[in-house]
């Protein structure tokens, strides 16, 4: 038995970093440094973990859509442990939203090949977090999302969704989409040997005419939504600070009386 | 007037928070037709019609409870076309978001989420989002389709607006992806008193500096004085002194609160995405140069253990 596991993953501006939009609206990715979103970093451990469980031969393919830049992504997957990676680039992709991108990937998935897509929960940047769902419904595969424990065997994903109201154990059959949360297990760094390897590892290039798709279908053009204005929040005015002589909490109660809060 | 959707979270008929608050943002747009699904549902009329829904939708059926998300979207679903409404408003819950997105996948239309305020415009709903960990607002509108907006709790206030709402049962015809992702088992998680940490109005919080699962009980009785939920910083959670659930920040809960106490919390970017838009920021920490305190109203320097049993005490007093 094989099982083809897919993992999204992208290529997001460093959080860390003075994030900014660009003339057009769109997130401007030229002038902060990118790295792989971090969520997605949990997608990539979950995939090495189950292939080192499974007795099948488990092929993990990486799959990307974003600029030339966005490679650095792949390379850090693949440092990690995953086979091979799959970068969809093309200019006509600048500002897809959502919806469009979910339909780039489902191309993409479905030209790959697959028993599994493994995302994280959501982009670092964007933070919608509804990719997966609607890969899933694309795909029309069961959506098997949210999990903070994943297990694949005998063709069933089974795992544990921790939600507001209720912990869920959830169980579907392959072929599905999974999203695993930041609860799953810590991502593995790199090895110096991973990173040697993952050099020779194979990096396919698409573009839009390869997924048969039209430029008017993604892109701002494509977009179901559309950003009117941003705005940079204003800072918040300084407070009072006070160093804590004995009478700290005196003066917290005080000051939160007089916001009426007590 | 157009009609809006709104869908109607709730547990055994009790409608949660947040569901109010959308119906107050339904109503700048269009008149509410709420849509109530699974056990219960006909029991959520009375609190609805009393915040202006003008209709209640209802449909029971075990696959709610027994299938992850997909019979919710054929419901939903089944409700655009009976209502053809100008909108359609899902709470941000984790489950409300991919309802809301694989339902306008269906409807072809464009799907916003997360979005802290909505207004009518010529083009249809505005929503306003709070974006790059709350340093951007971004207002924003779909241009294809009819929208799907979700709206994050604590966005609006909950208004009164009586209205006689008719209920009527809604048709569904499950789809063949309905029954794809099972539920197996369920914990309810248990209940802990202090009201859900992304609906209340205050909220204090613990993080590096609680130093221990322990100590946590300090933030716990700060929070109790208040009747506040107690959040978690990631720090607080990684380290097992506090339950995921708890967790304020990008992969945690977003909250908006009328008042965030954070305590031993430096403030990490990855902090501040979850907590920025609060009305007010106190924090309580040892070190004066933690970046928590460039957003603070009142901040106090020093031990936790020393000012957050004091500050207790002290509200306590006053309370009588």
């Amino acid at each position: 038995m094989s099982l083809r596991i897919v993992v999204t993953v992208k290529y997001v501006p460093d959080a860390t970093g003075d994030r900014h939009f660009a003339d057009d609206l769109t997130v401007d990715r030229d002038d902060v440094d990118g790295l792989l979103s971090e969520l997605d970093e949990y997608a990539v451990e979950q995939a090495l973990q189950i292939s080192e469980n499974s007795d099948d031969d488990v092929e993990i393919t990486v799959l990307t859509v974003g600029p030339e830049d966005a490679k650095d992504a792949l390379r850090k997957a693949l440092s990690m442990g995953a086979d091979k990676a799959i970068h969809v680039e093309d200019d006509d992709l600048h500002g897809t939203d959502a919806i469009g991108t979910s339909l780039v990937l489902a191309k993409a998935i479905e030209k790959a090949g697959y028993d599994l897509v493994i995302s994280g929960m959501a982009s670092t940047d964007g933070t919608m977090g509804v990719v997966p769902a609607l890969l899933a419904e694309r795909l029309g595969v069961p959506q098997v999302t949210l999990l903070s424990e994943v297990s694949v065997e005998d063709g069933t994903v089974k795992g544990r969704r921790d939600g507001d109201a209720a912990s869920e154990q959830l169980e579907a059959s392959l072929p599905a989409v999974v999203s695993v949360t930041d609860q799953s297990g810590e991502a593995r760094y790199p090895s110096f040997k991973g990173i040697m390897a993952a050099k020779k590892k194979p990096v396919e290039a698409w573009d839009l005419s390869d997924l048969d798709l039209e430029a008017e279908e993604v892109g701002l053009e494509g977009s179901y939504t559309v950003v009117d204005s941003a705005a940079e929040r204003p800072a918040r005015t300084a407070g009072t600070i006070v160093k804590d002589e004995g009478e700290g909490g005196k003066q917290l109660a005080e000051f939160l009386a007089s916001q009426k809060f007590i | 007037m157009a009609e809006v959707l709104v869908y109607v979270d709730h547990v055994d008929g009790a409608v949660r928070k947040p569901t109010l608050e959308l119906l107050t943002l339904a109503r700048r747009v269009g008149e509410p037709v709420a849509v109530a699904l699974g056990a219960g549902a006909a029991d959520t009329a009375a609190v609805l019609g009393e915040h202006g829904a003008v209709k209640v939708l209802t449909h029971d059926a075990a696959e709610y409870a027994d299938y992850l998300v997909v019979p919710k979207v054929d419901a939903l679903q089944a409700a655009v076309a009976a209502v053809s409404p100008a909108a359609v408003l899902v709470p941000s819950s984790a489950e409300g978001k991919e309802i809301a997105a694989r339902l306008a996948l269906r409807l072809g239309s464009g799907i916003i989420t997360d979005a802290v305020d909505l207004e009518s415009g010529d083009e249809g709903p505005v929503a306003t989002q709070s974006v790059f960990a709350a340093s951007f607002t971004t207002k924003s509108r779909v241009s294809k389709g009819t929208p799907v907006i979700t709206v994050k709790p604590n966005s609006a206030a909950v208004e009164a607006a009586p209205a006689n709402p008719a209920v009527e049962a809604l048709e569904v015809s499950f789809s063949a992806q309905a029954t794809g992702t099972k539920v197996t088992a369920r914990t309810p998680r248990e209940s802990t008193g202090r009201p859900e940490l992304t609906e209340a109005a205050i909220v204090v919080s613990g993080g590096r500096g609680v130093n221990g699962a322990d100590n946590f009980a300090i933030i716990e009785a700060l929070a109790d004085s208040l009747g506040a939920a107690v959040g978690a910083s990631r720090a607080a959670v990684d380290a097992g002194w506090y339950p995921h659930t708890n967790q304020v920040g990008q992969t945690g809960k977003s909250v908006s609160p009328q008042l965030y106490i954070a305590n031993g919390i430096s403030g990490a970017i990855q902090h501040r995405a979850g907590m920025q838009t609060s009305k007010t920021i106190v924090a309580v920490n040892k070190d004066a140069e933690a970046p928590i305190f460039d957003l603070v109203d009142y901040g106090v320097v020093g031990d936790l253990f020393d000012v957050v049993p004091a500050l207790t005490e002290e509200i306590k007093a006053r309370k009588g």
